[in-house]
């Protein structure tokens, strides 16, 4: 079976290289995840599609203890629900992207972190939906 | 024109089994009316809140059908700053000179949930399980923690004193006094928060009946003054729930442009209150919330807690009803209840709660998704 996206026009895939796709204002310079249509700085409507650095910082974080109520929640649930990670990732002085984290522990504001692309759930086709993550460095 | 309130009303929050939320509500409304001797004819307006029932206005069929303009909002978390607010302009505009506030309110158990798109959102953000809102506020926590030297121990014992302030309220959902080592030990939901160190969505009902001031004294012998009513969005760089993202630019929240626009307003500044309600979604968010609304200095809140200062008898007395954790938070009716205990603290009236040395300004904070907040003073 094969393994899809979470979404199209999420993160660019499948790729080897993959690389989340964001927007930037082509009248202020803001950079938005995921793309918009409009600006939310200036309120242009000239919005760029923009790949963004797969590298970043992670700026916050916490952990998900608990399976998120459903729906609109959509990952393993009961004995099946693994806790995760979610963090804010500060891309390179680009934005900051809320993500899944690859572990829950051992994490610390300030860490150097990468975009990778991991499994989230299986579908009631058998496809393998993959979601966008970010670990840590090294 | 000045607006006094003269009556306040609670239907205490907790769980009530088939009771409905309208019904809590005439309830509510009732007590407010008997507080400050009016008759619901005499009413001439109203405004309701409530996030689970789509007409709170229909409580005039438990009322009484006196045709008068029933308008419901919602407001997410400031659902009942935002009653609240309007039916103060309503009097100030010289429209009506006697009216209500009501918030209402009957959630289901659990953490709230909604279809991300209603926020902005797309729906993979909710897919993926990032549309909770107790994560918001375990990442702001945790990160303020990081930024400006706030232990777990802190966070511990603010919840312990609202379980201990709850115990003393017998309109409270929780009545029990938890120690410091059971809330930490309670199960972690979203780090560093526990179980025990957040508030439940309920039920339960509150209203307040507000007049002109230059009439208050016809209605009650202690009017307490509505001195500013505040309320903001977010601004672009405010670090906000439901956010896929965020700029690298940084800005303060709506609760500290609310806050400011309330003082100024008032002509009061923080060094003047006495008693004050703050949004404890988490025992995090009342920490961060002191210090948003002007009453610290970030990081300060360390000290001031192990101090005692947030305590009914200290320097900061600060949810002396148990806020939100203790009362839980039906969204309509959550600001109201803030309400509520301010006029009793200012009253004189709170009981074994009351605040020492005759307290004469109040404030209260209302904040929640996706980035609104509601601030109110209230003076004697």
């Amino acid at each position: 079976m094969a393994r899809i996206a979470v979404a199209e026009g999420v993160f660019t895939w499948p790729s080897d290289d993959p690389q989340l796709i964001g927007s930037r204002c082509s009248a202020c310079g803001i950079v938005t995840f995921p793309v918009q249509d409009s600006c939310p700085r200036c309120a242009s409507i000239e919005m760029k599609e923009h790949r963004l650095p797969r590298r970043g910082r992670l700026w916050a974080w916490t952990t998900q203890e608990f399976a998120p109520p459903s729906p609109p929640y959509a990952g393993p649930t009961g004995d099946a629900f693994v806790p995760f990670g979610v963090g804010y990732v500060e891309l390179a002085g680009e934005v900051k992207v809320e993500t899944r984290l690859t572990r829950a522990d051992a994490l610390r504001i300030g860490m150097e972190m990468e975009l990778v692309v991991v499994p989230f759930r299986t579908d009631d086709d058998g496809n393998e939906v993959v979601t966008f993550a970010f670990r840590p460095v090294g | 024109m000045d607006v006094a309130i003269v009556g306040v009303g609670l239907h205490p929050f907790g769980r009530f089994g088939d009771v409905t939320g309208i019904e809590m509500g005439a309830i509510a409304i009732r007590r407010a009316l008997a507080d400050a001797g009016v008759a619901w004819r005499e009413i001439e307006f109203a405004f309701a809140g409530s996030y689970e029932i789509d007409n709170p206005d229909a409580v005039v069929a438990l009322m009484g059908l006196t045709g008068i303009p029933f308008t419901n909002v919602y407001n997410g978390c400031a659902t009942a700053a935002s009653a609240l607010t309007q039916a103060a302009n309503t009097i100030r505009l010289g429209e009506h000179q006697l009216g209500l506030a009501v918030g209402m309110d009957k959630h289901l158990p659990g953490a709230f949930s909604s279809d991300p798109r209603l926020y902005a959102c797309p729906s993979w953000y909710g897919e993926l399980g990032h549309f909770v809102t107790t994560k918001f506020f375990g990442m702001k926590i945790n990160k303020y923690m990081h930024d400006h030297g706030i232990s777990a121990a802190t966070l511990a014992r603010v919840a312990a004193k609202s379980y201990r302030n709850g115990a003393l309220n017998p309109n409270a959902f929780r009545r029990k006094p938890l120690s410091e080592e059971a809330i930490l030990a309670s199960r972690m939901l979203n780090h560093p928060l526990t179980q025990y160190m957040f508030c439940s969505p309920d039920e339960g009902a509150a209203a307040v009946v507000l007049c002109r001031a230059d009439q208050a004294h016809r209605y009650s012998a202690k009017p307490i003054y509505l001195r500013a009513s505040a309320l903001r969005t977010r601004r672009l760089g405010a670090f906000e729930v439901h956010s896929p993202w965020l700029p690298i630019e940084e800005t303060a929240g709506p609760t500290v442009d609310a806050s400011r626009a309330a003082f100024e307003t008032a002509g009061i500044g923080p060094e003047d209150v006495d008693v004050i309600q703050l949004q404890d979604t988490d025992a995090g968010a009342e920490v961060i919330h002191l210090a948003e609304n002007g009453f610290c200095a970030d990081g300060d809140q360390e000290r001031l807690v192990a101090d005692g200062e947030l305590e009914i008898g200290g320097r900061l007395p600060v949810n002396t009803d148990g806020g939100l954790i203790a009362n839980g938070e039906p969204i309509g009716a959550s600001g109201l209840r803030q309400v509520h205990e301010v006029v009793l603290q200012l009253r004189g009236q709170a009981g074994e709660r009351q605040v020492p040395g005759k307290p004469k300004v109040g404030y209260t904070q209302l904040y929640g998704a996706p980035g609104v907040a509601g601030v109110s003073i209230l003076s004697v």
